[in-house]
């Protein structure tokens, strides 16, 4: 318990320190959210100051001390109020955010996890295995990842997608059909065909690096004694190479598919701008192309908390499968 | 013999496809039901090979090229060991021949709790064992070797290396086999710790009478504890002889160097000399005494490899038979 209690310190610390970053470093830019939107909207005559007194409140510009807007940034975020976007004017970050996100955690998660899975379980095969059909696999997985992801996703897109007409084009759902997202039977298969190939190059890419990383660890891992020792005891391959070889060489990977974890959140960005996906990555790019500091801010934020919470998830998952980090929560 | 409970004749490993390095060069022993069969040799010699290649554990790019190895049970048809394979093979293992490993710090799985790594030996041999019947000989097992039954809940990080070689010895008891392969068992321990495993050891013999192949480099420490006696060098034994022969009389000039290179407790005080020179390189042996570059005796007939006979394999001593 107190294991869990100083991790959960340790992360409230950290996303506090995030948080307050997040106030600080926008407050450094010169220029300020109001300047930006009416540069925007109208370069002729100078707006009127009344219309600028409105913009103020509503972008939350004052002249207050900084420690009294920063205790007013608190409060908002706790309200879940992040302003309001320029771009989307005047759609709230937040709801921009909560239509973007759903995409990206999807999508993102679901290849990871596939991506991660197919990997170490093609890798402990592998490993298991050396020298077979199987270890032969790796040198053309390789080669995909070898290859610019961009690269990779449009020539499937071209190929999957254009040529063969497999697959649809862009879009995270059939725009023609549906007006927006709903919950049908016939939304979630379009969103599900819509998805595919995206996620079909995020696996493509990505499953060599897990499956190399895992082999090697089972390479070595089956050189320890426990192993040999396993093997002695005339417990079954299976049993050997389940229970005492891949549950003691995956620990690498669990803490590699942690740090992967925070980054869903933020998205495959390349992913997004190739197949012009709804997600939060394609919601950051355009901030960016187009200024729009609240809403960067508001991205940002959640890739941030994001990570840190995907890195509490694992930090206690380890804990749970190493037995060996828990060894101070025992002392 | 009747009581030979394992036979193993001229047993050749090799290392590697192409240009084989010969690591155990017909080796021969038969160990007796109970006895204690000491293997000793320098880093390399080949003893640890010879120990996996008898529990069947070698692997590429190791491999069994001749010999046999047999075991026997009385009353019970003899088991060629190397014909055995899959179930048949898993079935033997552990149950008739157990293993306790090198380094006692590596031999238990870090994430499995002592408990767990017991009850897989019973849920592999003995699958209609219940819960309740796993557990009760697993408690057994810990109290045998002197150990709180509390620990069956560690994991290993938590306990120290004698606890843990004790927890491979309870684990290399659990099926009662008839021997049990020791590979450097108190290496990594230091010498209070030593000394009561190999006591534990000992007992434990005694109560349940497996017959033992104790392997080490330490010569001081088999001379104590076995009955019988083999001296390994380049992959061969070069002397074989009960514990007490070689003490007193050590014919091999292998082994009169290996006794003179520790000093004895009682009696004169001598100038302690190693052996010069170093173990030869497996793969670039000339054919002649493998011992001869290192050997105070070296004569003209070293050139050609001698045979074991009567115990000793040195030209020494078979030309001595020749010309009697």
């Amino acid at each position: 318990m107190r294991f869990v209690l100083r991790k959960l310190g340790f992360y409230a610390i950290a996303a506090w320190a995030a948080i307050t970053l997040n106030f600080f470093i926008p407050r450094l830019i010169k220029g300020n959210p109001v300047d930006l939107f009416l540069s925007r909207v109208q370069a002729t005559s100078p707006p009127p100051p009344e219309y600028r007194r409105a913009l103020e409140l509503q972008f939350g510009v004052s002249d207050d001390p900084l420690w009294v807007q920063y205790f007013g940034y608190l409060k908002n975020l706790a309200h879940g109020n992040f302003g309001l976007s320029i771009t989307n004017y005047p759609v709230p970050v937040s709801t921009v955010i909560a239509q973007a996100l759903p995409w990206t955690l999807v999508l993102v998660g679901v290849s990871l996890t596939i991506t991660v899975v197919l990997g170490v379980g093609l890798g402990a095969l592998a490993g298991w295995k050396r020298g077979t059909w199987i270890d032969g696999l790796i040198p053309s997985t390789t080669f995909l990842a070898a290859i610019p992801y961009f690269w990779l996703a449009l020539i499937l897109l071209f190929l999957l997608g254009s040529t063969l007409g497999w697959f649809p084009l862009n879009f995270g759902y059939d725009v023609a059909n549906f007006t927006g997202p709903e919950a049908s039977g016939a939304f979630l298969g379009s969103a599900i065909y819509h998805g595919t190939l995206p996620a079909l190059t995020i696996v493509l890419s990505g499953v060599a690096g897990w499956m190399l990383g895992m082999r090697n660890m089972m390479v070595s891992t089956m050189a320890e004694d426990y192993v040999v020792m396993a093997e002695a005891k005339g417990l079954s391959p299976r049993r050997v190479m389940l229970s005492y070889a891949a549950r003691n060489a995956v620990l690498p990977s669990v803490a590699g598919f942690a740090i992967s974890l925070g980054f869903v959140v933020s998205g495959q960005i390349a992913t997004e701008i190739v197949f012009n996906y709804p997600g939060i990555g394609f919601a950051l790019i355009q901030a960016v192309n187009s200024a729009d500091y609240p809403l960067m801010q508001g991205i940002f934020l959640i890739i941030s908390l994001a990570v840190l919470g995907a890195n509490l998830l694992v930090d206690l998952v380890y804990g749970v499968i190493d037995p060996r980090t828990r060894q101070e929560a025992r002392a | 013999m009747s009581d030979v409970v394992l036979s193993v004749q001229d047993l050749t490993v090799d290392y590697g496809l192409h240009d084989p390095v010969r690591a155990v060069r017909q080796v021969s022993f038969d160990l007796a039901r109970g006895e204690v069969l000491g293997i000793a040799g320098e880093s390399g010699c080949g003893k640890s090979t010879l120990a996996y290649a008898v529990t069947r554990l070698l692997r590429p790019p190791a491999r069994l090229t001749g010999g046999s190895i047999t075991f026997t049970r009385p009353g019970e048809d003899p088991v060629d060991v190397l014909s055995l394979e899959g179930d048949a093979l898993r079935a033997f293992r552990w149950r008739r021949i157990a293993m306790v490993f090198q380094s006692a710090m590596n031999s238990l799985n870090p994430v499995m709790t002592v408990r767990k790594q017991l009850a897989d030996v019973f849920a592999t041999h003995e699958p209609d064992l219940g819960r309740k019947a796993v557990e009760a000989r697993c408690e057994e097992l810990l109290d045998l070797v002197g150990i709180d039954r509390a620990r069956l809940s560690a994991y290993p990080h938590e306990l120290s290396g004698g606890m843990r070689q004790r927890v491979t010895i309870a684990m290399a008891l659990a099926l009662r086999p008839d021997v049990i392969v020791m590979d450097e068992p108190t290496t990594a321990l230091d010498v209070v710790v030593q000394r009561d495993i190999l006591d534990e050891i000992d007992r434990l013999r005694e109560l349940f009478g497996f017959a033992v192949v104790f392997i080490t480099h330490d010569l001081s420490l088999l001379l104590e504890i076995s009955d019988r006696l083999a001296v390994m060098y380049a992959g061969r034994f070069v002397e074989t002889g009960t514990s007490r022969q070689i003490l007193d009389n050590p014919q091999h000039p292998y082994t009169q160097g290996l006794l003179r290179s520790f000093p004895s407790l009682r009696g004169d005080r001598e100038a302690l000399r190693g052996i010069p020179g170093t173990p030869p390189d497996l793969a670039r042996l000339t054919g002649g005494c493998p011992f001869a570059p290192r050997c105070p005796h070296a004569f003209e007939p070293c050139t050609h490899e001698p045979e074991l006979l009567d115990g000793v394999a040195c030209h020494l001593f078979s030309s001595k038979a020749v010309a009697a």
